[in-house]
């Protein structure tokens, strides 16, 4: 509707409506991103801060100290989250492939209780698991022992090759719930009459899942993908609250959270140094940019949507 | 094969598997609650039994009680995750308003700006939030959380709100602005009642991280009056760690609350979900 006659009266309303969400979430958010990003630029030196450039990023890539440690939670973030695509996304669209069945009874019980882990606090997630893995309990040893294969039996998280591992598989135990919920949901979504029409064709059962179902849900997939690696790259919880700051043993379990945390907050004898945690917080950033631009540009666009 | 045998056959199947995971799920909350009942003998001697007239003991909840200040920490939570949700509905839906009402010179890129916040991690300007917060005095308050929390619920909120407001109908906004309502009026009076059930989604979405968020509590607000029950429990138990009595009936008491708001919310969580809100 233009209303170009009289100048228009400047609609105050709309600057009222918008002002609070985007002063907050500016203040709060944007604003010390960009600080922070600002802040990995600097240093302290006698007490006042100094603008070094890049040399922080040198410290962080360069010096064996700072670079041995990156590249460690860098690697073992990275297992963390393949551990997840391989295992919560499959075990997750399995889930959601049955409970979709129509004439499944108790779905929404199952549905309800599968998803209680995923409520909990990493709190009593970590120490839960730390407990019943713990050899001084025996739960797990005892359960092992039940079906004869006490010697399977590990400290787990008490041994450096499998520590990540064992606590990568109780995050995945813990956030199943997510994408067993997206897929069901759009597993849901696909009408009726595709599924007839196929069964017409003669596809059914795993047939139809894997020739109909599941490249129309391809798109939801990848959005699971790119929430689990965000999550993935910004995770600390699980880690601290079962192995603590120092992400042991001997920082097997390291991941680019904690070493922020350690680095920033100081751990121990070693002070805190706001500055290199902001230099190791720009990395997670552009890491997480990249991942999120891969997924928007890469896979995004070209993936094939159907409208119904 | 007979159609028949064979589609009982999967149904059989289908139930066995998904009664394997609920299993999975299920265990180690069942563990830990049981055993908090347990004296220190029995929850060694048969961890998996259940607890009995001889071994039924509730040692552990008379420390925790006694030693935590867990009815301090919980309320705490409680006014973190009640004011930031409150704050992230009203501006949400406040911006989500204009977004989809209005048509005016950078509705687009307010928009996208506002949407930025939904893949970027608000964890990411930590160091900046506390240096922010350590200069305004709002370090160690409960204020510090809130602000935090309702600046990562916005894009979300915004995002999400806006598209339920689009579907809005036309005709009723233009009959209250014939009638005389004020653009206030008419978002207070006659949107907002229309978007509740998407607002209930938004608020179950938001109030679960919020409730179990370690990180910035940790950081932003370690005080011991201002402790979160997440933060609390977590220091509450790594003092503790040798009293396992203290532990697990810690534990069951940070499990409480939440399983009780999952109760409650879980018909609208798993709706709000399965609705599309996230496509």
């Amino acid at each position: 509707m233009p209303d170009t006659q009289t100048k228009p009266k400047f609609r105050w309303h709309i600057v009222v409506f918008l002002a609070p969400a985007v002063l907050v979430y500016t203040a709060v958010m944007i604003y010390p991103l960009f600080n922070t990003l600002r802040l990995s630029l600097f240093t302290v030196i006698d007490q006042e801060r100094v603008f070094v450039g890049l040399q922080n990023f040198r410290t962080l890539f360069g010096e064996t100290v700072w670079s041995t440690q990156f590249w460690n939670a860098l690697g073992n973030n990275f297992w963390f989250f393949v551990v997840h695509m391989l295992v919560q996304n499959p075990i997750g669209v399995a889930l959601a492939a049955i409970l979709s069945h129509p004439k499944l009874r108790f779905a929404s019980f199952y549905r309800s209780a599968i998803f209680i882990p995923t409520i909990l606090s990493f709190v009593i997630v970590g120490f839960a698991w730390k407990l019943i893995l713990s050899p001084i309990w025996g739960i797990a040893p005892g359960m092992l022992d039940a079906v004869g294969l006490k010697s399977l039996y590990a400290p787990w998280l008490g041994k450096e090759a499998y520590a990540l591992t064992a606590l990568s598989l109780v995050s995945v135990w813990q956030f199943v719930g997510i994408p067993m919920m997206l897929i069901y949901a759009a597993l849901l979504s696909i009408p009726d009459e595709i599924l007839e029409a196929a069964e017409v064709e003669g596809i059914t059962g795993f047939a139809s899942f894997w020739k109909i179902k599941l490249p129309l849900i391809l798109p939801s997939i990848g959005i699971i993908s790119i929430l689990t690696f965000v999550a993935n790259f910004n995770a600390f919880d699980l880690i601290y609250a079962a192995q603590g700051a120092l992400a042991g043993p001997d920082f097997s379990t390291d991941i680019l959270g904690t070493f922020m945390y350690r680095t920033f907050f100081g751990f121990q004898l070693q002070l805190g140094d706001p500055h290199m945690g902001s230099t190791i917080a720009s990395a997670m950033f552009a890491i997480i940019l990249v991942g999120v631009c891969l997924y928007l540009f890469g896979i995004q666009s070209r993936m094939r949507r159907y409208q119904f | 094969m007979n159609a028949a045998r064979q589609n009982r056959f999967n149904t059989v199947a289908a139930h066995g598997a998904l009664i394997l995971y609920t299993l999975i799920a299920l265990f180690p909350v069942f563990v830990i609650v049981i055993n908090s009942f347990k004296t220190r003998k029995a929850i060694f001697r048969e961890p998996l039994a259940l607890p009995n007239a001889d071994s039924f003991s509730l040692i552990g909840y008379e420390t925790v009680l006694k030693q935590g200040d867990f009815f301090l920490y919980f309320q705490n939570s409680m006014i973190v995750t009640v004011g930031s949700l409150f704050l992230i509905l009203l501006f949400g839906a406040m911006a989500a308003f204009a977004l989809a009402e209005y048509r005016f010179k950078g509705n687009l890129v307010m928009g996208l700006y506002l949407a930025l916040g939904i893949m970027i991690p608000i964890r990411i300007g930590t160091v900046a939030i506390l240096e922010m917060m350590v200069q305004t005095g709002l370090v160690n308050t409960l204020w510090a959380l809130i602000l935090v929390y309702t600046a990562q619920g916005l894009p979300l909120a915004v995002f999400i709100l806006s598209e339920f407001m689009r579907q809005v109908s036309d005709d009723l906004k233009n009959a209250g602005r014939i009638d005389g309502l004020s653009e206030y009026r008419i978002f207070f009076r006659l949107v907002l009642p229309l978007v509740r059930p998407a607002m209930a989604t938004v608020a179950v979405f938001n109030m679960i991280p919020i409730w179990n968020d370690l990180w910035f509590p940790l950081i932003l607000a370690p005080a011991e009056e201002v402790k979160t029950l997440t933060l609390g429990s977590q220091v509450f138990i790594g003092q503790f760690v040798t009293d396992w009595n203290a532990v697990l009936s810690a534990l069951s008491l940070a499990i409480l609350p939440v399983m009780a708001l999952y109760v409650i919310f879980s018909r609208q969580l798993i709706r709000g979900i399965t609705s599309g809100a996230v496509k």
